[in-house]
């Protein structure tokens, strides 16, 4: 059950802003969860609130490797990927807020943030649903002839539902320039995924479809950049989807209705992943590499943290949705 | 003026609407090579080509969700369900993505989606296979839905539907495809939303809709003839959203009303045009509404109990004279 | 064995009766069939008949009241019976009685609920409706729908019930039943609802009574009678109405009834009112009947005298406010018939004629028509006959 063990390759200070935007971005995920979080018991989110801390490098780092006209789907947790697109985190906040001011008009909250200028088509909150439409996305650019992708991003317990494998299957069989990233958290809820899975080994599934797949660690965000990357390239030079399984863990539980540990896993091994924390690693290495110093670290969280009090506040302040919107928006004029 | 039939009326539409659209694409089992399971789309692999008329496996679920996928990018799919009963596994698609994605992205991602096929019973295909299941869509806001019932009304509404911007469940039959009826050359629609008087009348309003619109003009035949009842047939087209005007007037004109459908009772779409009209003519209501549905069973598979499971000419008319207070 | 005595209701439109003179009094004794009392109703003076026998213990209503139809006027009851309590309570809901329910329009009177406390009354919502716009009472009304459920046609003039059924009008003798076409029927509900109940429309002619007037003054100077301009308007509509069947006519709401016989109503004013006695078979009957029988009948009407049989039954009415200086006037349709003909003053004029200007009697005519039973052409037509006739008087006889 451990990462693929890898040689890390040397850091090259000629892309330290790279590097540091990355961190940049993790930090930012980071800190905006841990708003959202506290927001959520204080009641000013309602409903269910799906928290990505610890699995930052996956979302950031994949997304790093798309271009600005790719197409992006995710399931229902899915701030951070909203926010390394480039949505504003007051449009992020202010939805989990229910705020007009929301990227989703308040009407979709935190389990359907849509923002379709940046390519980012949600946000679904049905298990494996959005699978098959990322494949829909796929198809239509294979049909007008771009050389963009599709990413689709899920949990490895979605890996079991029908519409994943009834998607892979077209996928292949057509040739459809998609990237499907299986974030394995490895905990479904609380069902770990031995319990779940008689195929425990995600990227090995490809192979039902003939699919090219890789396994990568989800804790290096610089491993998730160069794995997507790969896949990028497959998809818009060969036209051919790729399966990537991003092994990571989530600190959080499930939603922040769901327990952190205990029936389903122990305080020790939350304690033993967080050892391998994305953000730690990666100011490590640079760190180490002389290319972020401390104190250019502390400023770097303190400009983030103002950046997520803005949007908090902002979502304070904004207003509800006019009570007419409840009718707006059902059918297309 | 030409007499084709209503599949080759569909065929025509699919056809016209693929040539003046390059973003429409027609999705579903056995479409291209095998020509259509019903031979709607005869001949259309061979003029647009595999990447405008796409095979799929047996995966409901999958394609009607790349269907969605595609539409939100801007492409028009027009995706087929062999039968509407096979829709139930892509149900999830219809009505959790398709219905719902531009309420929930605030307005931002359209999805203009036509999923078409046959619905309702044909000729003892057993329980699995004859089910109108229109009342489980014409439930979901942000869902339009239509059932036409000749071949002019099929084309037209296709059309329409294709160019609507808005999912559209578009409900066919297998006992209508090789009905025959007059299409005009030439480009024309029918617009959603609008029911149409099939045959005037003043002493009764018959509703119906799809393979149910040829029993209610049965049934008005038998009724002027042999009890001089003159029947007005109203046919809705679209169920979703139901034209309560043209449903009214005619009420108000006849002041009885029997409302013909092929699905079951409970919940059916007649039920909401009886609510309808209880609502908006009841001054102008003499007799309660009656319903005429399908049987409150799984279709059996025996010829003479399917008959009996479905609404009849003769169930009509004698609803009719009961709302006529006619004896006998 | 107490026997309470009600209001009858002793005519087809009556709902509530005045005890004009008690012909018994408290104490009396009384059999079965004794008139107890003269009732002043809304057409004329009738009978009050006792339906058990005993002692006329209690008059509850006095001479000079009124009272609803239904009501306790009196109780009979052996010498020593225990009476009280029964005439309390409102309602009799002894008999529930088939009334004529379309009114005359110019007799329409508000309707009174009959019961202080009315059982609810099972109606479709569109008779509701109906009868709510006539000013019709639903308490009145026998329902013909499940359960007793008043609906559409219950509310649409029956024939006249018995006794009220005139003779000579029995069981299809003399009329023809013609069922409405698509037509007719259409026709019929887009007029109904844009006119109310009857869809009038009027016909105007002016008539040279030159020679009529002339023909009149002879025979009445023979000495043998007197004949007035309505006698003779009478006999000319009937004769005119067998050449125009399709003015002769009643509607039925779902059929019309085509009489090959004339009965004519003759409007006639009365202390309070108007009513309308009707001259039978006038098309069978002499100038010289017609005119006794007018004018018996209109005795018989202002005296309020007439039997319910004398004002029902008419195919056809004729107005006549000559003689009160009107020139022409609009009259309402009695329903269930078709069309009436509203008569105004003969009087003389200058016209032109041949080139010159002279003066002629001339008489004003309008014709009330049911658009649901006559069109235009049709009633025109009948018209042009009876001004043919009155211009040629002989024409009477062709």
């Amino acid at each position: 059950m451990t990462a693929t063990a890898r040689t890390l390759p040397a850091l090259e200070p000629s892309r330290r802003a790279f590097y540091v935007g990355l961190l940049r971005q993790m930090v930012l995920v980071r800190r905006f969860e841990e708003r959202a979080a506290e927001s959520y018991a204080q009641g000013r989110i309602g409903g269910f609130c799906h928290l990505y801390i610890g699995q930052e490098a996956v979302a950031t780092g994949a997304v790093a490797a798309l271009r600005a006209d790719d197409y992006l789907f995710t399931s229902y947790r899915e701030h951070a990927h909203a926010l390394v697109r480039g949505t504003p985190p007051r449009a992020v906040m202010a939805e989990l807020f229910g705020k007009a001011t929301g990227c989703s008009g308040g009407k979709g909250g935190s389990m359907h943030l849509f923002d379709a200028q940046r390519g980012f088509l949600g946000g679904h909150a049905i298990v494996g649903s959005h699978i098959p439409i990322a494949a829909g996305a796929a198809f239509a650019i294979k049909s007008r002839e771009t050389d963009q992708v599709a990413a689709c991003f899920f949990g490895e317990a979605a890996v079991n539902i029908g519409a994943f494998h009834e998607t892979l299957n077209m996928a292949a069989l057509w040739g459809l320039p998609a990237i499907f990233i299986c974030e394995n958290n490895r905990y479904g809820m609380g069902t770990a995924l031995e319990r779940a899975a008689a195929v425990y080994d995600i990227a090995r599934r490809a192979c039902s479809y003939d699919m090219a797949s890789e396994t990568a660690d989800g804790m290096d965000v610089l491993a998730m950049y160069d794995v997507t990357a790969r896949a990028v390239q497959r998809a818009r030079e060969d036209k051919l989807p790729t399966l990537i399984e991003a092994r990571t863990y989530r600190y959080m539980g499930h939603s922040m209705a769901d327990p952190i540990h205990g029936h389903y896993r122990t305080k020790e091994e939350l304690e033993e992943q967080k050892s391998r924390d994305p953000i730690e690693q990666l100011a490590r290495r640079l760190r180490e590499a002389d290319l972020l110093a401390d104190d250019a670290f502390k400023a770097l969280k303190q400009s983030v943290e103002e950046e997520v009090e803005d949007a908090v506040r902002f979502s304070e302040e904004s207003p509800e949705p006019d009570l007419s919107a409840l009718y707006t928006d059902v059918y297309r004029a | 003026m030409p007499t084709i039939t209503y599949r080759d009326a569909l065929n025509q539409a699919l056809r016209e609407e693929m040539h003046r659209d390059a973003a429409v694409f027609l999705m579903g089992e056995e479409v291209g090579v095998y020509q259509g399971a019903y031979k709607v789309s005869r001949g259309l692999l061979e003029e647009f080509g595999p990447m405008r008329v796409v095979d799929t496996p047996i995966a409901e679920l999958g394609f009607a969700g790349i269907g969605v996928g595609a539409a939100m990018v801007g492409m028009r799919p027009v995706i087929e369900f062999m039968t509407w009963n096979f829709a139930l596994l892509a149900i999830d698609q219809v009505v959790n993505s398709a219905a719902k994605i531009l309420y929930m992205s605030g307005g931002q991602i359209p999805v203009p989606i036509v999923f078409r096929g046959p619905g309702g019973p044909a000729l003892q295909l057993g329980a699995q296979h004859s089910q109108a299941l229109e009342s489980w869509f014409t439930h979901v806001p942000g869902l339009k839905v239509v059932a036409p019932a000749t071949p002019y009304d099929a084309k037209g509404l296709l059309k329409s539907s294709i160019r609507d911007g808005n999912p559209i469940v578009f409900l066919e039959g297998e006992m209508l495809y090789n009905t025959k009826g007059e299409v005009p050359e030439g480009e024309y629609t029918v617009p959603l939303g609008s029911a149409d008087v099939k045959r005037e009348g003043a002493d009764l309003t018959l509703v119906c809709h799809s393979k149910t619109v040829a029993v209610a003009l049965k049934a008005a035949e038998q009724l002027q003839h042999e009890h001089d009842l003159a029947a007005e047939v109203v046919d809705l087209r679209t169920l979703r959203p139901l034209d309560v005007g043209t449903l009214v007037a005619s009420v108000r004109k006849t002041n009885r009303c029997v409302v013909v459908e092929e699905g079951w009772p409970l919940g059916g779409v007649g039920a909401q045009v009886v609510d309808e009209l209880q609502r908006e003519a009841f001054d102008h209501l003499d007799a309660p509404i009656l319903r005429v549905t399908g049987a409150d069973v799984p279709m059996p598979y025996n010829k003479h109990l399917e008959r009996a499971a479905k609404p009849g000419p003769d169930r009509v008319v004698e609803a009719a004279k009961r709302v006529a207070y006619r004896e006998g | 064995m107490a026997t309470r005595v009600v209001m009858e209701a002793l005519s087809p439109t009556m709902e509530e009766g005045r005890i004009a003179r008690w012909l018994k009094h408290e104490g009396d004794a009384v059999k079965t069939g004794d008139i107890l009392a003269e009732v002043e109703t809304d057409k004329a003076i009738m009978e009050l008949q006792a339906r058990g026998e005993g002692v006329l213990r209690k008059v509850v209503v006095p001479e000079g009241g009124t009272t609803a139809v239904g009501n306790v006027v009196a109780v009979i009851a052996g010498p020593d019976d225990d009476i009280t309590g029964l005439w309390d309570q409102g309602p009799q809901q002894q008999e529930r009685r088939e009334q004529q329910v379309a009114q005359r329009p110019q007799e329409r009177q508000k309707a009174e609920p009959i019961a202080a406390e009315p059982a609810r009354v099972r109606a479709s919502p569109l008779a509701r409706r109906l009868a709510s716009e006539k000013g019709l009472d639903l308490q009145i009304v026998q329902g013909s729908g499940p359960g007793g459920r008043i609906i559409k046609r219950d509310l649409v003039p029956v024939a006249p019930v018995v006794p009220i059924m005139p003779v000579g009008l029995g069981g299809g003798e003399g009329w023809e039943d013609v069922p409405l076409t698509q037509i007719r029927k259409t026709i019929a509900r887009r007029l109904s609802q844009s006119l109310g109940p009857i869809p009038h429309f009027f016909l105007t002619a002016e008539i040279d009574m030159e020679r009529c007037a002339e023909a009149r003054e002879a025979l009445n100077a023979l000495g043998e009678g007197k004949v007035s301009f309505n006698d003779i308007a009478i006999k000319v509509v009937a004769m005119a109405l067998l050449q125009h069947r399709d003015c002769n006519a009643w509607w039925q709401d779902d059929h019309i009834r085509y009489f090959n016989e004339v009965h004519v109503g003759m409007a006639v004013a009365v202390e309070d009112g108007l009513i309308t006695p009707v001259i039978r078979q006038a098309h069978r009957k002499s100038l010289r009947q017609i005119a006794e029988e007018a004018g018996a009948l209109a005795d018989r009407a202002r005296t309020r005298r007439l039997t319910p049989e004398e004002y029902t039954g008419a195919t056809f009415s004729v107005s006549n406010l000559g003689m009160l200086g009107i020139d022409e006037f609009t009259a309402v349709i009695n329903p269930p018939e078709a069309a009436i003909l509203a008569i105004g003053a003969v009087t003389p004029k200058p016209v032109a004629a041949d080139g010159t200007v002279t003066v002629r009697r001339r008489m004003r005519v309008t014709m009330s028509c049911d658009h649901r039973v006559i069109d235009g052409a049709t009633g025109a037509r009948f018209l042009q006959t009876v001004k043919r006739m009155l211009e040629n008087p002989l024409a009477i006889l062709w």
